[in-house]
Protein backbone atom coordinates (compact mmCIF):
# COMPACT_ATOMS: atom_id res chain seq x y z
CA UNK A 1 0.00 0.00 0.00
CA UNK A 2 2.17 2.14 1.09
CA UNK A 3 4.74 1.73 -2.10
CA UNK A 4 1.76 2.22 -4.73
CA UNK A 5 1.21 5.63 -2.81
CA UNK A 6 4.82 6.24 -4.01
CA UNK A 7 3.92 5.53 -7.10
CA UNK A 8 3.88 9.37 -9.32
CA UNK A 9 1.10 7.52 -11.78
CA UNK A 10 -0.76 6.82 -8.88
CA UNK A 11 -0.42 10.14 -6.59
CA UNK A 12 -0.68 12.32 -9.97
CA UNK A 13 -3.87 11.11 -11.20
CA UNK A 14 -4.90 10.87 -7.30
CA UNK A 15 -4.52 15.00 -7.58
CA UNK A 16 -5.40 15.12 -11.33
CA UNK A 17 -8.58 13.13 -10.38
CA UNK A 18 -11.26 15.71 -9.92
CA UNK A 19 -9.78 17.76 -13.22
CA UNK A 20 -10.21 14.74 -15.19
CA UNK A 21 -13.73 14.25 -14.18
CA UNK A 22 -14.98 17.19 -14.92
CA UNK A 23 -13.25 17.79 -18.06
CA UNK A 24 -14.63 13.94 -18.59
CA UNK A 25 -17.85 15.07 -17.56
CA UNK A 26 -18.24 18.35 -19.41
CA UNK A 27 -15.76 18.58 -22.59
CA UNK A 28 -15.24 14.79 -23.60
CA UNK A 29 -18.87 13.59 -23.27
CA UNK A 30 -20.69 16.67 -24.69
CA UNK A 31 -18.42 16.55 -27.69
CA UNK A 32 -19.15 13.02 -28.39
CA UNK A 33 -22.63 13.33 -27.79
CA UNK A 34 -22.72 15.87 -30.41
CA UNK A 35 -21.08 13.67 -32.62
CA UNK A 36 -23.53 11.15 -32.12
CA UNK A 37 -26.31 13.85 -32.51
CA UNK A 38 -25.45 15.18 -35.08
CA UNK A 39 -25.85 11.71 -37.34
CA UNK A 40 -29.67 11.75 -35.54
CA UNK A 41 -32.68 13.49 -37.61
CA UNK A 42 -35.14 16.03 -36.46
CA UNK A 43 -38.95 16.59 -36.72
CA UNK A 44 -39.90 19.44 -36.00
CA UNK A 45 -40.46 18.88 -32.17
CA UNK A 46 -38.06 16.10 -31.48
CA UNK A 47 -34.68 14.61 -32.32
CA UNK A 48 -35.04 11.30 -33.41
CA UNK A 49 -31.66 8.52 -33.13
CA UNK A 50 -31.07 7.52 -36.07
CA UNK A 51 -27.76 7.10 -38.33
CA UNK A 52 -28.37 9.34 -41.34
CA UNK A 53 -25.74 11.61 -43.12
CA UNK A 54 -28.05 14.06 -44.46
CA UNK A 55 -26.92 16.59 -41.95
CA UNK A 56 -23.79 16.61 -43.51
CA UNK A 57 -25.17 16.05 -46.97
CA UNK A 58 -27.13 19.42 -46.47
CA UNK A 59 -24.08 21.33 -44.93
CA UNK A 60 -21.95 20.40 -47.68
CA UNK A 61 -24.40 20.79 -50.57
CA UNK A 62 -25.51 24.05 -49.35
CA UNK A 63 -23.59 27.69 -50.67
CA UNK A 64 -24.74 29.35 -47.69
CA UNK A 65 -22.38 26.59 -45.64
CA UNK A 66 -19.24 28.07 -47.93
CA UNK A 67 -19.82 31.59 -47.59
CA UNK A 68 -20.67 32.09 -44.01
CA UNK A 69 -17.01 29.64 -43.23
CA UNK A 70 -15.85 31.90 -45.22
CA UNK A 71 -17.15 34.84 -43.38
CA UNK A 72 -16.18 33.75 -40.62
CA UNK A 73 -12.03 33.13 -41.96
CA UNK A 74 -12.65 36.82 -42.70
CA UNK A 75 -13.18 37.98 -39.43
CA UNK A 76 -10.95 36.16 -37.64
CA UNK A 77 -7.98 36.97 -40.39
CA UNK A 78 -8.69 40.92 -39.72
CA UNK A 79 -8.88 40.52 -36.31
CA UNK A 80 -5.94 38.66 -35.80
CA UNK A 81 -3.98 41.30 -38.07
CA UNK A 82 -5.38 44.36 -35.74
CA UNK A 83 -4.80 42.68 -32.70
CA UNK A 84 -1.39 41.45 -33.62
CA UNK A 85 -0.38 44.72 -34.89
CA UNK A 86 -1.71 46.68 -31.31
CA UNK A 87 -1.42 44.22 -28.92
CA UNK A 88 2.42 44.06 -29.97
CA UNK A 89 2.74 47.94 -29.74
CA UNK A 90 0.99 47.69 -26.54
CA UNK A 91 3.57 45.18 -24.72
CA UNK A 92 6.03 46.80 -26.45
CA UNK A 93 5.65 50.00 -25.17
CA UNK A 94 5.28 48.47 -21.61
CA UNK A 95 8.27 45.84 -21.89
CA UNK A 96 11.06 48.37 -22.90
CA UNK A 97 9.87 52.10 -22.75
CA UNK A 98 8.23 52.25 -19.45
CA UNK A 99 10.97 52.24 -17.27
CA UNK A 100 9.76 51.96 -13.54
CA UNK A 101 8.46 48.94 -12.40
CA UNK A 102 5.68 50.40 -10.69
CA UNK A 103 4.33 52.08 -13.19
CA UNK A 104 4.90 48.81 -15.38
CA UNK A 105 2.58 47.04 -13.35
CA UNK A 106 -0.13 49.52 -12.87
CA UNK A 107 0.08 50.01 -16.93
CA UNK A 108 -0.42 46.67 -17.16
CA UNK A 109 -3.32 45.90 -14.93
CA UNK A 110 -4.91 48.99 -16.64
CA UNK A 111 -4.92 46.63 -19.92
CA UNK A 112 -5.74 43.82 -18.39
CA UNK A 113 -8.77 44.72 -16.24
CA UNK A 114 -11.89 45.30 -18.70
CA UNK A 115 -11.10 40.92 -19.15
CA UNK A 116 -12.74 40.42 -15.85
CA UNK A 117 -15.86 42.52 -16.41
CA UNK A 118 -18.70 41.68 -18.88
CA UNK A 119 -18.39 41.23 -22.58
CA UNK A 120 -22.28 41.59 -22.81
CA UNK A 121 -21.94 45.04 -21.45
CA UNK A 122 -18.64 46.09 -23.48
CA UNK A 123 -20.47 45.37 -26.20
CA UNK A 124 -23.65 47.33 -25.57
CA UNK A 125 -21.63 50.50 -24.33
CA UNK A 126 -20.44 50.87 -27.96
CA UNK A 127 -24.19 51.77 -28.51
CA UNK A 128 -24.20 55.58 -27.72
CA UNK A 129 -20.61 55.70 -29.72
CA UNK A 130 -21.61 53.78 -33.13
CA UNK A 131 -25.32 54.55 -33.19
CA UNK A 132 -27.04 56.82 -35.53
CA UNK A 133 -26.81 59.95 -33.31
CA UNK A 134 -24.42 58.51 -31.35
CA UNK A 135 -21.38 60.35 -30.28
CA UNK A 136 -18.92 59.57 -33.63
CA UNK A 137 -22.25 60.58 -35.86
CA UNK A 138 -22.60 63.93 -34.38
CA UNK A 139 -18.49 64.63 -33.52
CA UNK A 140 -17.97 64.11 -37.43
CA UNK A 141 -21.61 66.35 -39.00
CA UNK A 142 -20.18 68.72 -36.38
CA UNK A 143 -16.57 69.25 -37.58
CA UNK A 144 -18.41 69.03 -40.63
CA UNK A 145 -16.54 66.09 -42.28
CA UNK A 146 -20.22 64.39 -43.42
CA UNK A 147 -23.44 65.86 -43.95
CA UNK A 148 -25.16 62.85 -43.36
CA UNK A 149 -25.25 60.20 -40.55
CA UNK A 150 -22.94 56.90 -41.28
CA UNK A 151 -25.21 54.32 -41.31
CA UNK A 152 -22.31 51.78 -41.09
CA UNK A 153 -20.90 52.48 -38.11
CA UNK A 154 -23.02 50.34 -35.85
CA UNK A 155 -24.71 47.15 -36.74
CA UNK A 156 -22.03 46.19 -39.96
CA UNK A 157 -18.65 44.28 -40.11
CA UNK A 158 -16.99 47.63 -39.05
CA UNK A 159 -18.70 47.31 -35.65
CA UNK A 160 -18.25 43.24 -35.73
CA UNK A 161 -14.47 43.72 -36.12
CA UNK A 162 -14.09 46.86 -33.72
CA UNK A 163 -15.67 44.62 -30.74
CA UNK A 164 -13.49 41.97 -31.39
CA UNK A 165 -10.60 44.13 -31.46
CA UNK A 166 -12.10 45.81 -28.58
CA UNK A 167 -12.84 42.70 -26.56
CA UNK A 168 -9.90 40.08 -27.80
CA UNK A 169 -6.88 43.04 -27.96
CA UNK A 170 -5.77 42.20 -24.30
CA UNK A 171 -5.58 38.28 -25.05
CA UNK A 172 -2.23 39.25 -27.45
CA UNK A 173 -1.11 41.68 -25.05
CA UNK A 174 -0.58 39.65 -22.01
CA UNK A 175 1.44 37.01 -23.42
CA UNK A 176 3.22 38.90 -25.41
CA UNK A 177 4.38 41.66 -22.49
CA UNK A 178 5.05 38.14 -20.85
CA UNK A 179 7.54 36.79 -23.73
CA UNK A 180 8.92 40.06 -23.80
CA UNK A 181 9.89 40.05 -19.91
CA UNK A 182 11.93 37.25 -19.99
CA UNK A 183 14.06 38.71 -22.65
CA UNK A 184 17.46 38.96 -21.36
CA UNK A 185 18.39 43.06 -21.66
CA UNK A 186 21.59 41.96 -22.34
CA UNK A 187 20.66 40.97 -25.92
CA UNK A 188 19.74 44.75 -26.65
CA UNK A 189 22.48 46.42 -25.68
CA UNK A 190 24.53 44.21 -27.28
CA UNK A 191 22.78 44.63 -30.95
CA UNK A 192 23.19 48.14 -29.71
CA UNK A 193 26.68 47.94 -29.57
CA UNK A 194 27.03 46.09 -32.82
CA UNK A 195 25.88 49.06 -34.27
CA UNK A 196 22.00 48.15 -34.92
CA UNK A 197 19.70 50.60 -35.07
CA UNK A 198 16.17 50.84 -32.96
CA UNK A 199 14.29 49.20 -35.88
CA UNK A 200 17.02 46.57 -36.49
CA UNK A 201 16.54 45.87 -32.75
CA UNK A 202 13.28 45.01 -33.18
CA UNK A 203 12.62 43.10 -36.09
CA UNK A 204 15.85 40.83 -36.07
CA UNK A 205 16.19 40.65 -31.69
CA UNK A 206 12.67 41.29 -30.19
CA UNK A 207 10.58 39.94 -32.85
CA UNK A 208 12.16 36.35 -33.39
CA UNK A 209 12.53 36.04 -29.23
CA UNK A 210 8.59 37.33 -28.66
CA UNK A 211 7.59 34.50 -31.22
CA UNK A 212 6.29 32.26 -28.65
CA UNK A 213 3.93 35.17 -26.80
CA UNK A 214 2.72 36.08 -30.64
CA UNK A 215 1.75 32.40 -30.86
CA UNK A 216 -0.07 31.92 -27.51
CA UNK A 217 -1.92 35.52 -28.34
CA UNK A 218 -2.46 34.44 -31.68
CA UNK A 219 -4.60 30.83 -30.72
CA UNK A 220 -6.52 32.69 -28.22
CA UNK A 221 -7.84 35.23 -30.81
CA UNK A 222 -8.61 32.90 -33.59
CA UNK A 223 -10.13 30.25 -31.15
CA UNK A 224 -12.18 33.03 -29.82
CA UNK A 225 -13.29 34.67 -32.99
CA UNK A 226 -14.11 31.49 -34.80
CA UNK A 227 -15.96 30.15 -31.54
CA UNK A 228 -17.89 33.08 -31.45
CA UNK A 229 -21.70 33.99 -31.89
CA UNK A 230 -23.04 36.40 -29.85
CA UNK A 231 -20.54 39.53 -31.08
CA UNK A 232 -21.82 38.79 -34.38
CA UNK A 233 -25.20 38.57 -33.99
CA UNK A 234 -25.04 41.18 -31.72
CA UNK A 235 -22.69 44.41 -33.24
CA UNK A 236 -24.01 43.03 -36.98
CA UNK A 237 -27.38 43.54 -35.70
CA UNK A 238 -28.22 40.10 -37.19
CA UNK A 239 -26.77 41.00 -40.59
CA UNK A 240 -23.99 39.15 -40.67
CA UNK A 241 -23.23 35.49 -40.43
CA UNK A 242 -20.44 33.42 -38.75
CA UNK A 243 -20.40 29.23 -38.65
CA UNK A 244 -21.32 30.36 -34.46
CA UNK A 245 -24.32 32.10 -35.43
CA UNK A 246 -25.38 29.27 -38.39
CA UNK A 247 -25.06 27.01 -34.75
CA UNK A 248 -27.31 29.34 -32.68
CA UNK A 249 -29.88 29.92 -35.42
CA UNK A 250 -30.70 25.45 -35.65
CA UNK A 251 -30.84 25.43 -31.87
CA UNK A 252 -33.05 28.66 -31.80
CA UNK A 253 -35.14 25.93 -34.16
CA UNK A 254 -34.81 23.49 -31.75
CA UNK A 255 -32.79 21.57 -35.06
CA UNK A 256 -30.18 20.15 -32.52
CA UNK A 257 -29.08 16.98 -35.16
CA UNK A 258 -28.37 19.86 -38.16
CA UNK A 259 -26.79 22.24 -35.41
CA UNK A 260 -24.81 19.08 -34.21
CA UNK A 261 -23.19 18.46 -37.60
CA UNK A 262 -22.39 22.33 -38.24
CA UNK A 263 -20.60 22.30 -34.80
CA UNK A 264 -18.48 19.19 -35.62
CA UNK A 265 -17.40 20.50 -38.77
CA UNK A 266 -16.74 23.66 -37.07
CA UNK A 267 -14.55 21.89 -33.86
CA UNK A 268 -12.63 20.04 -36.63
CA UNK A 269 -11.35 23.78 -38.15
CA UNK A 270 -10.76 24.97 -34.76
CA UNK A 271 -8.83 22.25 -33.79
CA UNK A 272 -6.41 22.04 -37.35
CA UNK A 273 -5.44 25.63 -36.89
CA UNK A 274 -4.66 25.60 -33.54
CA UNK A 275 -2.97 22.58 -33.81
CA UNK A 276 -1.25 23.85 -36.24
CA UNK A 277 -0.35 26.94 -34.10
CA UNK A 278 0.61 24.63 -31.29
CA UNK A 279 3.33 23.03 -33.84
CA UNK A 280 5.15 26.58 -33.56
CA UNK A 281 4.88 26.62 -29.43
CA UNK A 282 5.51 24.50 -26.26
CA UNK A 283 3.34 26.22 -23.93
CA UNK A 284 3.86 25.12 -20.70
CA UNK A 285 7.49 26.01 -21.20
CA UNK A 286 6.29 29.57 -21.44
CA UNK A 287 3.91 30.15 -18.57
CA UNK B 1 19.34 58.29 -17.12
CA UNK B 2 19.46 58.61 -20.90
CA UNK B 3 16.89 61.33 -22.70
CA UNK B 4 14.01 59.28 -23.66
CA UNK B 5 13.81 58.59 -27.62
CA UNK B 6 11.18 59.97 -29.45
CA UNK B 7 9.48 56.59 -30.24
CA UNK B 8 8.63 56.72 -26.46
CA UNK B 9 6.03 59.57 -27.31
CA UNK B 10 4.92 58.39 -30.09
CA UNK B 11 3.98 54.44 -28.46
CA UNK B 12 3.12 56.74 -24.74
CA UNK B 13 0.22 58.44 -27.46
CA UNK B 14 -0.77 55.04 -28.96
CA UNK B 15 -1.25 53.78 -25.33
CA UNK B 16 -3.23 56.56 -24.31
CA UNK B 17 -5.21 56.08 -26.65
CA UNK B 18 -5.72 52.39 -26.28
CA UNK B 19 -6.65 53.11 -23.18
CA UNK B 20 -9.52 55.44 -23.89
CA UNK B 21 -10.30 53.01 -26.60
CA UNK B 22 -10.75 49.98 -23.77
CA UNK B 23 -12.46 52.28 -21.26
CA UNK B 24 -14.04 54.96 -23.60
CA UNK B 25 -17.37 52.81 -23.95
CA UNK B 26 -17.87 52.20 -20.31
CA UNK B 27 -17.48 55.13 -19.51
CA UNK B 28 -19.64 56.95 -21.58
CA UNK B 29 -22.36 54.17 -20.47
CA UNK B 30 -21.94 55.46 -16.82
CA UNK B 31 -22.41 58.83 -18.10
CA UNK B 32 -25.70 57.92 -19.86
CA UNK B 33 -27.29 55.94 -16.58
CA UNK B 34 -27.53 58.78 -15.37
CA UNK B 35 -29.93 60.28 -17.81
CA UNK B 36 -33.08 61.81 -16.98
CA UNK B 37 -36.71 60.48 -17.15
CA UNK B 38 -37.19 61.75 -20.75
CA UNK B 39 -33.26 60.65 -22.04
CA UNK B 40 -32.27 58.27 -24.86
CA UNK B 41 -29.75 55.67 -25.56
CA UNK B 42 -27.37 58.39 -26.89
CA UNK B 43 -26.17 61.89 -26.36
CA UNK B 44 -27.46 64.72 -25.36
CA UNK B 45 -28.39 64.17 -21.64
CA UNK B 46 -31.86 65.19 -20.88
CA UNK B 47 -31.18 66.60 -17.65
CA UNK B 48 -29.20 64.56 -14.56
CA UNK B 49 -31.74 62.18 -12.11
CA UNK B 50 -31.39 58.53 -10.97
CA UNK B 51 -34.40 57.71 -12.03
CA UNK B 52 -33.17 54.48 -14.33
CA UNK B 53 -31.19 53.26 -10.98
CA UNK B 54 -34.45 53.37 -9.19
CA UNK B 55 -36.25 51.64 -12.24
CA UNK B 56 -33.84 48.70 -11.62
CA UNK B 57 -35.09 48.28 -8.05
CA UNK B 58 -39.03 48.93 -8.86
CA UNK B 59 -40.50 45.91 -9.51
CA UNK B 60 -39.91 44.66 -13.24
CA UNK B 61 -41.90 44.34 -15.83
CA UNK B 62 -39.99 41.69 -17.45
CA UNK B 63 -37.23 39.69 -16.03
CA UNK B 64 -35.78 39.20 -12.77
CA UNK B 65 -32.96 41.27 -11.86
CA UNK B 66 -31.94 40.93 -8.48
CA UNK B 67 -32.74 37.20 -8.77
CA UNK B 68 -30.57 36.96 -11.57
CA UNK B 69 -27.95 38.73 -9.82
CA UNK B 70 -28.48 36.59 -7.08
CA UNK B 71 -27.96 33.22 -8.83
CA UNK B 72 -24.81 34.43 -10.80
CA UNK B 73 -23.25 35.70 -7.29
CA UNK B 74 -24.06 31.90 -6.10
CA UNK B 75 -22.73 30.44 -9.19
CA UNK B 76 -19.94 32.64 -9.13
CA UNK B 77 -18.97 31.93 -5.87
CA UNK B 78 -19.24 28.09 -6.17
CA UNK B 79 -17.00 28.13 -9.34
CA UNK B 80 -14.19 30.37 -7.47
CA UNK B 81 -13.71 27.93 -4.97
CA UNK B 82 -13.92 24.71 -7.28
CA UNK B 83 -11.48 26.56 -9.47
CA UNK B 84 -8.79 26.89 -7.01
CA UNK B 85 -9.56 23.10 -5.13
CA UNK B 86 -8.89 21.36 -8.24
CA UNK B 87 -6.47 23.59 -9.77
CA UNK B 88 -4.47 23.60 -6.87
CA UNK B 89 -4.94 19.87 -7.18
CA UNK B 90 -4.43 19.64 -10.87
CA UNK B 91 -0.99 21.82 -10.44
CA UNK B 92 0.13 19.72 -8.19
CA UNK B 93 -0.09 16.45 -9.76
CA UNK B 94 1.47 18.05 -13.03
CA UNK B 95 4.74 18.79 -11.25
CA UNK B 96 5.29 14.65 -12.21
CA UNK B 97 5.18 13.19 -15.00
CA UNK B 98 2.57 10.90 -14.96
CA UNK B 99 1.21 8.43 -17.31
CA UNK B 100 -1.24 10.11 -19.40
CA UNK B 101 -0.45 12.88 -17.86
CA UNK B 102 1.06 14.97 -21.94
CA UNK B 103 -2.66 13.70 -22.99
CA UNK B 104 -4.33 15.56 -19.64
CA UNK B 105 -2.77 18.39 -20.59
CA UNK B 106 -3.83 18.42 -24.29
CA UNK B 107 -7.24 18.08 -23.29
CA UNK B 108 -7.01 21.14 -20.84
CA UNK B 109 -5.45 22.92 -23.95
CA UNK B 110 -8.43 22.12 -25.73
CA UNK B 111 -10.48 23.09 -23.31
CA UNK B 112 -9.12 26.65 -23.67
CA UNK B 113 -9.70 26.44 -27.30
CA UNK B 114 -13.22 24.56 -28.14
CA UNK B 115 -15.50 27.20 -28.85
CA UNK B 116 -17.69 27.80 -26.19
CA UNK B 117 -21.37 27.22 -27.64
CA UNK B 118 -20.02 23.52 -28.60
CA UNK B 119 -20.03 23.30 -24.93
CA UNK B 120 -23.32 24.87 -24.08
CA UNK B 121 -24.97 22.23 -27.23
CA UNK B 122 -23.37 19.16 -25.90
CA UNK B 123 -23.88 19.65 -22.06
CA UNK B 124 -27.15 20.55 -22.63
CA UNK B 125 -27.46 17.44 -25.11
CA UNK B 126 -26.32 15.15 -22.88
CA UNK B 127 -28.71 16.14 -19.77
CA UNK B 128 -31.76 15.80 -21.66
CA UNK B 129 -30.84 12.67 -22.93
CA UNK B 130 -29.97 11.64 -19.60
CA UNK B 131 -33.24 12.82 -18.18
CA UNK B 132 -31.21 14.99 -15.89
CA UNK B 133 -32.97 18.55 -14.98
CA UNK B 134 -30.86 21.24 -17.00
CA UNK B 135 -30.43 23.53 -14.24
CA UNK B 136 -27.79 27.05 -13.28
CA UNK B 137 -25.83 24.76 -10.22
CA UNK B 138 -25.95 21.67 -11.98
CA UNK B 139 -25.38 21.67 -16.04
CA UNK B 140 -23.98 25.42 -16.19
CA UNK B 141 -21.87 25.29 -13.02
CA UNK B 142 -19.85 22.01 -15.06
CA UNK B 143 -19.93 23.85 -18.52
CA UNK B 144 -18.37 26.96 -16.42
CA UNK B 145 -15.71 25.10 -15.08
CA UNK B 146 -14.43 24.00 -18.69
CA UNK B 147 -13.57 27.79 -19.38
CA UNK B 148 -12.15 28.57 -15.57
CA UNK B 149 -10.41 25.69 -14.32
CA UNK B 150 -7.54 26.09 -17.88
CA UNK B 151 -6.95 29.32 -16.56
CA UNK B 152 -6.23 28.35 -12.96
CA UNK B 153 -4.52 25.44 -14.00
CA UNK B 154 -2.38 27.58 -16.53
CA UNK B 155 -1.68 30.07 -13.32
CA UNK B 156 -0.73 27.26 -11.14
CA UNK B 157 1.70 25.68 -14.13
CA UNK B 158 3.30 29.05 -13.89
CA UNK B 159 3.40 29.17 -10.32
CA UNK B 160 4.79 25.74 -9.99
CA UNK B 161 7.51 26.74 -12.96
CA UNK B 162 9.03 29.54 -9.92
CA UNK B 163 8.69 27.35 -7.18
CA UNK B 164 11.99 26.50 -5.43
CA UNK B 165 11.84 22.70 -4.81
CA UNK B 166 14.48 23.66 -1.64
CA UNK B 167 11.77 24.60 0.71
CA UNK B 168 9.82 21.36 0.28
CA UNK B 169 13.26 19.44 0.57
CA UNK B 170 14.26 21.26 3.80
CA UNK B 171 10.25 20.36 5.50
CA UNK B 172 11.09 16.97 4.25
CA UNK B 173 14.60 16.53 6.07
CA UNK B 174 12.94 17.78 9.30
CA UNK B 175 10.45 14.86 9.15
CA UNK B 176 7.51 16.88 7.70
CA UNK B 177 4.49 14.14 6.21
CA UNK B 178 3.72 14.94 2.82
CA UNK B 179 0.07 16.38 3.72
CA UNK B 180 2.28 18.70 6.82
CA UNK B 181 5.05 19.83 3.74
CA UNK B 182 2.05 20.69 1.09
CA UNK B 183 0.12 22.54 4.39
CA UNK B 184 2.77 24.15 5.86
CA UNK B 185 5.38 25.16 3.62
CA UNK B 186 3.50 24.74 0.10
CA UNK B 187 0.24 26.45 0.65
CA UNK B 188 1.66 29.61 2.58
CA UNK B 189 4.21 30.30 -0.37
CA UNK B 190 1.56 29.91 -3.19
CA UNK B 191 -1.22 31.52 -1.39
CA UNK B 192 -1.42 34.93 -3.36
CA UNK B 193 -1.51 33.23 -6.67
CA UNK B 194 -4.74 31.69 -5.24
CA UNK B 195 -6.01 35.12 -5.08
CA UNK B 196 -5.28 35.38 -8.60
CA UNK B 197 -6.91 31.93 -9.32
CA UNK B 198 -9.78 32.84 -6.93
CA UNK B 199 -10.23 36.14 -9.12
CA UNK B 200 -10.04 34.46 -13.23
CA UNK B 201 -12.75 31.74 -11.21
CA UNK B 202 -15.10 34.77 -10.09
CA UNK B 203 -15.16 36.72 -12.53
CA UNK B 204 -15.19 34.55 -15.62
CA UNK B 205 -18.02 32.55 -14.04
CA UNK B 206 -20.14 35.90 -13.46
CA UNK B 207 -19.55 37.10 -16.51
CA UNK B 208 -20.06 33.90 -18.96
CA UNK B 209 -22.85 33.75 -21.37
CA UNK B 210 -22.20 31.62 -24.05
CA UNK B 211 -21.41 28.58 -21.88
CA UNK B 212 -24.48 29.59 -19.64
CA UNK B 213 -27.13 30.06 -22.79
CA UNK B 214 -28.05 26.39 -23.32
CA UNK B 215 -27.05 24.69 -19.85
CA UNK B 216 -28.96 27.41 -17.23
CA UNK B 217 -32.41 26.52 -17.59
CA UNK B 218 -35.54 28.12 -16.49
CA UNK B 219 -33.64 30.34 -14.22
CA UNK B 220 -31.41 33.27 -15.93
CA UNK B 221 -27.77 34.11 -14.72
CA UNK B 222 -27.26 37.85 -15.18
CA UNK B 223 -25.84 37.72 -18.56
CA UNK B 224 -28.50 35.72 -19.97
CA UNK B 225 -30.83 38.53 -18.37
CA UNK B 226 -28.98 41.39 -19.81
CA UNK B 227 -28.66 39.53 -23.01
CA UNK B 228 -32.59 39.54 -23.08
CA UNK B 229 -33.18 42.77 -21.88
CA UNK B 230 -31.01 43.99 -24.95
CA UNK B 231 -33.84 43.12 -27.54
CA UNK B 232 -36.49 44.37 -25.30
CA UNK B 233 -35.43 47.29 -23.32
CA UNK B 234 -34.73 50.30 -25.28
CA UNK B 235 -34.32 52.86 -22.00
CA UNK B 236 -30.89 53.79 -20.38
CA UNK B 237 -32.48 51.63 -17.42
CA UNK B 238 -30.10 48.86 -19.19
CA UNK B 239 -27.34 50.92 -19.01
CA UNK B 240 -28.12 51.92 -15.59
CA UNK B 241 -27.69 47.78 -15.19
CA UNK B 242 -24.74 47.54 -16.93
CA UNK B 243 -22.99 50.46 -14.88
CA UNK B 244 -23.92 48.85 -11.87
CA UNK B 245 -22.63 45.21 -12.84
CA UNK B 246 -19.60 46.99 -13.70
CA UNK B 247 -18.65 48.70 -10.86
CA UNK B 248 -19.39 45.37 -8.78
CA UNK B 249 -16.70 43.63 -10.87
CA UNK B 250 -13.95 46.38 -10.42
CA UNK B 251 -15.33 45.77 -6.57
CA UNK B 252 -14.12 42.23 -6.88
CA UNK B 253 -10.80 43.05 -8.64
CA UNK B 254 -10.11 45.71 -6.43
CA UNK B 255 -10.87 43.62 -3.47
CA UNK B 256 -8.40 41.17 -4.75
CA UNK B 257 -5.78 43.29 -5.63
CA UNK B 258 -5.55 44.72 -2.50
CA UNK B 259 -5.86 41.23 -1.43
CA UNK B 260 -2.71 40.57 -3.38
CA UNK B 261 -1.29 43.30 -2.00
CA UNK B 262 -1.13 43.43 1.59
CA UNK B 263 -0.21 39.73 1.71
CA UNK B 264 2.95 40.56 -0.49
CA UNK B 265 3.51 43.67 1.96
CA UNK B 266 3.12 41.55 5.28
CA UNK B 267 5.21 38.71 3.54
CA UNK B 268 8.10 41.73 2.95
CA UNK B 269 7.91 43.05 6.40
CA UNK B 270 7.34 39.78 8.62
CA UNK B 271 9.44 37.18 5.77
CA UNK B 272 12.75 35.86 6.71
CA UNK B 273 15.78 37.74 6.43
CA UNK B 274 17.73 35.18 4.97
CA UNK B 275 20.35 35.98 2.54
CA UNK B 276 20.36 39.38 4.02
CA UNK B 277 23.57 39.00 5.43
CA UNK B 278 24.57 39.39 9.20
CA UNK B 279 24.12 42.56 10.82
Amino acid sequence: MRRLMQSPNVTGWLLAAPLAAVLAVFLILPILMIAVVSFWTATEFSIVPAFSLENYQFLFGSGVTYSVFLNTFKYAAITWAITLTLGFTIAYFLAFHVRSQTWQTALFLLCTIPFWTSNIIRMISWIPFLGRNGIANSTLISWGVIDQPLEWLLFSDFAVILAFVHLYTLFMVVPIFNTMMRIDRSLLEAANDAGASGFQTLVNVIIPLTKPGIMIGSIFVVALVMGDFITVRFMSGSQSANVGRLISNDIGLLQYPSASATAIVLLVTVLLMISALLRLVDIRKEL
Amino acid sequence: MEPRPRSFYVLAAIFALFLLFLYGPTITIAILSFQGPGGGLTFPMRGVSLNWFRELFMQQAVGDIWGSFRRSFVLGLMVMVTTVVVSVMGGLAFRKRFAGSALLFQLVLASLVIPSILVSLGVGLVFTQAGLPIHWAGSGFGAQLTWTLPFGLLIMFAVFNRFNPAYEEAARDQGATPWQTIRHVVLPIIAPSLIGVALFGFTLSYDEFARTLLTAGSYNTLPLEIYGMTTNVTTPVIFALGTLTTVFSFVVIGVCLAALWLTNRRRARAGSDAGKGMV
